[in-house]
């Protein structure tokens, strides 16, 4: 029983990143319709911007408690990876809006490229690790624990979600962003302005994948240029699981995806009588994404059918 | 430059250019082995990339999937080769032997003692049909449950399993042993062609000698490949005007008009992607006995991004054009390593960039200015290249 809730708790704390970065895909997805490749690598340059603040807070205010660095790191990285965001969709996306589908497939991936290989020139090669400054006493919940890196996630994913679900559904840009997905050319001519709206969804995305980069990093204490890939990947399964589109969706289908990735990697080695160990946590997300493509490609709560062609 | 090789418009020249290429192609070796056999090898992996990426070409090129695990395709060839041609298999025999007797022991009733001491060693002409269907059928099993969904998702699931084909072969060292884990498997024999060991005899410091004509043995390599990279070439070229490569660009252009016109859309796009992948498993299985050694970490994303780099620069899908690509990309390292290190070395006195680095800067530049600039590549196919060519079609050009 320990274990699961164990599990639970690693599920939960998983999924709430997941879930931010997911909410970057499902968002950008809506407006645009496109597949931002880069986030994942967006999360990391969130990562290594955050690293980089809280290495030079340790130099200049060593006395600093542990927690306001991890913000204060939080709160720098955020621009960093909007001002990126930004670019990418400036650079990238923009240009090819109605070029065929593959056309900003394969600039995302060039762009996903070259963002890591910038961050290998300035941050070099080799991991980073993330120096521990909250204090490492973990919190016993009914047998298991939790450490409070964790928990400080756990209440900034919220916050974090609760006000994105605010801005959207409250806010007349949230309004303006709503009837873009919906359909661009009627909002067009309803007097919103596409572009400011889709500047605004990759901003919005880009501090949601800022946060979970610098959490992510603060979680396993590492960072490096090639640790955006997967949870970029999971996300995205994520998002799917959801039902792409849908930012309630992108949420519950992180969470979710946290929970059977967690779940998975403690009883595979049961469930398979040793055939198949904990190392293959990372494939799960995968065999999600497949199951749901196959049987429900709209998702948990998706309403439009994936292929608008 | 291509009316050079064009046969309908001008037969007699077009005949003269392929001699001259012909030639060309046979003497280059000899040449560039003269300035060391590692600048024939790099030529022999330049084209093992042209049919890797000749095969992503008909997936991306001709039927406008995007595969970003292509690669994985590569890995199942050259994993199915190395457990066919290689001691390996004696080691995967006795690890089901240790672990799950009932099974093992059947493996060892089917294959025998004599396979469970020096494990299996398979002719090339076995190997390359098995690693052409396995990879193909993968290719299948792939494509089957999100063809019929938007691209996107399937861009997303090749990446996902590049990446799981990665992981299992990483981790299928325990509890039975059958890829050997992160070390890779050893020793796989080199291809024997006729009973002629392309990499020499032992003690014979790998060199060839057939009829009292002796040539190293990486020349040898080169000629086979070439020899498949013209197959691959004409099965692409004769794919390409086929009734299927039709099917295939009318999908690619529009799907619901194909669907329209009675192609079955899915099954046309299936079949696109067990045939790339066919292509990559051949070309797996060429690597695997070119290098006498495999490990997972040859076959990481960022060779599925230098295959789809090669595709993209060069034109997708126009055949010479990803040739061309191929070749670019696959002498770029070389070219950087002796070009800019030294150069930063003389102007800075050490190293600041190293190539490896400004290789993959490279790659992510080549796919973003292609795609925004020169969407077609760099030798884009003619217009209305699967049209006949009529004095109508050229007034309303002009």
């Amino acid at each position: 029983m320990d274990t699961f809730i164990q599990q639970i708790i690693n599920g939960l704390v998983l999924g709430c990143m997941y879930a931010l970065v997911a909410l970057g895909y499902t968002m950008v997805y809506g407006v645009l319709n496109l597949i931002n490749f880069a986030h994942g690598d967006v999360l990391m340059v969130g990562a290594m911007a955050g690293l980089t603040i809280i290495s030079f807070l340790q130099h200049v205010a060593p006395d600093l408690p542990g927690i306001v660095k991890l913000i204060i790191a939080i709160l720098g990285a955020i621009p960093v990876c909007i001002i990126l965001n930004v670019v990418i969709e400036r650079v990238a996306y923009r240009r090819l809006r109605n070029a065929p589908r593959l056309a900003p497939l394969i600039t995302a991936i060039g762009i996903s490229q070259l963002v890591q290989v910038f961050a290998m020139i300035i941050w070099g090669r080799s991991p980073i690790s993330f120096p521990s400054i909250m204090p490492s006493t973990p919190i016993a919940i009914g047998g298991a624990v939790i450490s409070q890196t964790q928990v400080l996630l756990l209440v900034l994913a919220t916050l974090a979600m609760v006000g994105l679900v605010l801005l959207v559904e409250k806010t007349k840009m949230g309004r303006a962003m709503r009837a873009t997905a919906e359909n661009p050319r009627v909002a067009g001519l309803m007097g919103v302005d596409s572009n400011k709206v889709i500047v605004a969804t990759f901003a919005i995305g880009a501090s949601l994948a800022a946060i979970a980069g610098v959490m992510w990093a603060a979680n396993y204490s590492s960072a490096q240029f090639a640790m955006g890939f997967l949870p970029g990947l999971k996300a995205f399964s994520a998002a799917v699981l959801g039902g792409i589109g849908n930012i309630y969706g992108a949420m519950v289908g992180g969470i979710i995806l946290g929970l059977i990735e967690s779940l998975g990697a403690g009883y595979i080695g049961e469930l398979t009588g040793g055939l198949l160990g904990s190392q293959y946590q990372d494939i799960f997300a995968f065999v999600v994404l497949i199951i749901v493509l196959t049987l429900r490609p709209s998702g948990i709560m998706g309403e439009r059918v994936a292929d608008r062609a | 430059m291509s009316n050079l090789f064009d046969i309908k418009a001008n037969p007699s020249k077009a005949y003269s250019s392929f001699a001259v290429l012909a030639v060309i192609l046979v003497i280059f070796p000899f040449v560039a082995a003269n300035f060391g056999n590692s600048w024939v090898r790099i030529i022999d992996f330049a084209l093992l990339y042209i049919m890797l990426a000749l095969g992503l070409n008909i997936v991306v090129g001709f039927a406008g999937l995007l595969d970003l695990g292509y690669i994985a395709f590569y890995a199942v060839g050259a994993y199915i080769a190395a457990l066919l041609a290689s001691p390996q298999f004696a080691v995967v025999l006795e690890s089901f032997v240790n672990n799950y007797p009932v099974v093992g022991n059947f493996l060892m009733a089917v294959f025998g003692p004599e396979i469970a001491q020096t494990g299996l060693h398979l002719s090339v002409w076995i190997i390359v049909p098995i690693a052409a269907a396995v990879a193909g059928l993968f290719g299948a099993l792939l494509g089957a449950p999100t063809l019929k969904l938007r691209g996107d998702y399937l861009a997303i699931v090749t990446l996902g399993f590049g990446e799981i084909i990665r992981i299992f072969m990483n981790n299928m060292n325990s509890p039975v042993n059958i890829t050997n884990g992160p070390q890779g498997i050893n020793m796989i024999d080199p291809i024997r062609i006729f009973g002629v060991s392309l990499s020499g005899e032992a003690g014979s410091n790998a060199t060839l000698n057939i009829a009292g004509f002796s040539m190293p043995s990486v020349n040898a390599y080169y000629f086979l490949f070439l020899a498949l990279c013209i197959v691959i070439i004409f099965v692409s070229l004769r794919l390409q005007n086929s009734r299927l490569g039709r099917a295939w660009v009318a999908i690619r252009e529009d799907e619901i008009a194909a669907k329209a016109m009675g192609i079955n859309t899915r099954n046309i796009k299936l079949l696109a992607f067990s045939m790339g992948a066919s292509f990559g498993g051949v070309s797996g299985a060429m690597f695997a006995s070119f290098q006498g050694f495999v490990s997972p970490e040859s076959f990481s994303l960022t060779e599925s991004i230098v295959v789809l780099a090669m595709v993209v620069l060069g034109g997708i899908g126009h055949i010479p054009g990803v040739i061309l690509g191929a070749i670019l990309l696959a002498a770029l390292p070389e070219i950087l390593r002796h070009s800019v290190e030294p150069l930063q070395n003389l102007l800075f006195g050490k190293i600041l960039v190293e190539a490896e680095v400004l290789r993959q800067l490279l790659y992510g530049l080549a796919m973003v200015l292609i795609m925004l600039n020169r969407p077609a590549g760099l030798w884009p196919a003619p217009k209305h290249e699967d049209r006949p060519t009529s004095s109508n079609d050229k007034t309303a050009e002009a």
